[in-house]
């Protein structure tokens, strides 16, 4: 069953839509990601024009934070506090992003920027999360070491001194406002160019950079994600008209079912296992358009696609 | 057999009109509606408008008509022209990234030849090139400062990309004949086909010369809720966007309910 989409203006098949989210949705159960990293190629895969793709991917992380956010908070397992310093920064950065995307889109280097952005940031979480969690898992059969405690970087003396201390109870924290805030306006700025809401760089950046607790990292996170997101969402279809109501509410059906899958599954796996899965699968995308970008391609000239005619 | 030579004298006339609004301009003069019997060339198309739903995939119309005296029949389908921008990928430090882009007005968002026979051995080039029948002839006009000749491959390029999309099309010999006067020939658009006001123009052909040609519009409009949607998102940008993301999150917190209960 074929449906028209009527800003992609393109006609794709139903049931592979409903099929992309749920595999998407179940991706995102597993791991505890909002999925934009992989939606927004594979959408462009199937043939939905770039714009398109990023703006409509971030539409439908929306809808997946939400839910699972329910979920966290229902185990009080969210920093309102946190989150919204956060969220201040997210807005800043995704409302210069969502500035920044129409700049390029005007200049003609939308697809390279996009493209350029995802392998340099994918190539590089996936092997760093790839290496730990080998380790992880290397670690464990000899009775398992107990791990070093890392040096995390909030600790520096330089990050100690910056002004506008908080304290955050639910995350156990007393650190400056400025470095949530900072982290917020950087995955602002990805979330509206990339179209996803980068909670893969989000969760280990609040582990490590601001040394949160684990457990209340995800729900934080996809705290922030959903504002962030629907600010993106807006964004992009005041100035670049490309959210596709039609496209995002097909993938949604799907992810919101494939995701209850997800968490189900993801619950018979160990830490480590689900995040080399992870990480092995953010490498593969990421060589996979790395691949695009240094091949040959077949035709060196190209027809502007897409956006408002 | 007044109407024919009055058609004689006068196509000749407006088909040496400088500049692309020629096939333009003999396509409005040509006889249209209700046309006598003795017409040389009658057509139709089995519709003039298609709506895109959301089912559409894509569809095929069905031209047809009779010729009164014999000749070769040339069918044109052209789309609304807007401006176009190709780009080129250069490779840069070893990745393949867009380098340049030109601009170009004029050029037909879609476009679709028939004929009877192959074009060259119908009409002679002149011909051709003058009423830009076949999308070699196409004349994009170059929105620039470089020298028009730097910018041929881009030119090019556009008939290339439009061809691979399915949007232009060359269905030379696919006009057929049954028997000696009637012919018929499928016109077929794919489902990324933009909406617009397109323009058939057929023409009869004989002695490398034009002997009658006939226009009639035909109308691709998005329909029902896909009109709705898009209208939506152009006219009401923030109330869309809106609409948009509450739609998403009431979803999301509908499932997380629907799933905890389950």
């Amino acid at each position: 069953m074929q449906i028209y989409l009527p800003i992609a203006e393109l006609s794709v098949s139903v049931w592979l839509l409903l099929g992309l989210g749920g595999a998407v949705g179940y991706l995102s159960g597993l791991f505890g990601v909002g999925g934009g990293f992989l939606l927004t190629p594979l959408l462009i895969f199937i043939g939905v024009p770039p714009p398109v793709a990023v703006a409509t991917s971030a539409n439908q992380v929306v809808a997946a934070s939400v839910s699972a956010v329910y979920a966290h908070w229902r185990k009080s397992n969210v920093d309102f506090k946190m989150g919204t310093v956060l969220l201040v920064g997210g807005l800043i950065g995704s409302s210069f992003g969502a500035y920044l995307f129409s700049v390029l889109k005007r200049i003609g280097h939308l697809d390279a920027v996009i493209a350029l952005s995802y392998v340099t940031i994918l190539g590089v979480i996936g092997a760093l999360m790839l290496t730990e969690s080998l380790h992880a898992l290397r670690r464990k059969p000899n009775g398992g070491q107990p791990v070093k405690r890392r040096k995390r970087l909030h600790d520096h003396p330089v990050i100690r001194a910056l002004p506008f201390k908080m304290r955050f109870r639910k995350s156990q924290l007393y650190i400056s406002a400025l470095m949530p805030l900072s982290l917020g306006v950087l995955v602002g700025i990805l979330a509206a160019i990339m179209g996803v809401g980068a909670g893969f760089l989000l969760v280990p950046a609040m582990i490590y950079l601001l040394g949160m607790p684990t457990a209340v990292v995800v729900g934080t996170s996809l705290f922030q994600i959903i504002f962030v997101t629907a600010n993106v969402t807006m964004l992009h279809a005041i100035t670049t008209q490309t959210v596709d109501v039609t496209l995002a509410l097909l993938l949604l059906v799907g992810s919101v079912i494939g995701a209850q899958y997800g968490v189900r599954h993801g619950a018979h796996l160990r830490g480590e296992q689900v995040r080399g899965l992870l990480a092995a699968l953010v490498l593969a995308v990421a060589i996979a358009l790395a691949f695009e970008l240094v091949l040959t391609p077949d035709d060196l000239y190209s027809l502007e696609a897409g956006g408002p005619r | 057999m007044m109407r024919l030579a009055a058609l004689f004298m006068l196509l000749p006339a407006l088909l040496l009109v400088p500049g692309g609004e020629a096939h333009a301009q003999a396509a409005r003069n040509a006889p249209r509606g209700p046309v006598p019997a003795d017409a040389p060339l009658i057509t139709d198309l089995s519709s003039h408008l298609i709506a895109i739903t959301s089912s559409f995939t894509g569809t095929e119309l069905l031209l047809f008509g009779a010729i009164d005296e014999p000749g070769e029949v040339i069918v044109v389908v052209r789309g609304p022209t807007s401006t176009s921008v190709v780009r080129r990928k250069r490779q840069t430090l070893g990745l393949w990234l867009t380098r340049r882009s030109e601009s170009f007005d004029g050029v037909p968002a879609y476009y679709a030849v028939a004929s009877t026979r192959p074009l060259a051995e119908i009409a002679p080039p002149s011909l051709l090139q003058r009423l830009q029948i076949g999308a070699n002839t196409l004349r994009f006009r170059y929105i620039g400062r470089r020298n028009p000749d730097e910018v041929s491959e881009f030119r090019t390029a556009i008939v290339r990309q439009k061809t691979r999309e399915g949007l232009y099309r060359d269905n030379t010999g696919g006009v057929d004949f049954l028997g000696p006067k009637l012919f018929r020939t499928a016109i077929s658009f794919p489902a990324t086909v933009p909406v617009g006001t397109y323009q058939t123009e057929i023409y009869l052909v004989r002695d490398d010369r034009i002997v009658a040609a006939q226009s009639t519009p035909l109308f691709i409009d998005k329909q029902g809720i896909e009109q709705e949607v898009f209208d939506f998102s152009r006219h009401e940008p923030a109330v869309y966007g809106l609409v948009a993301v509450l739609l998403a999150a009431i979803a999301g917190w509908l499932a997380a309910v629907a799933f905890r209960r389950g």
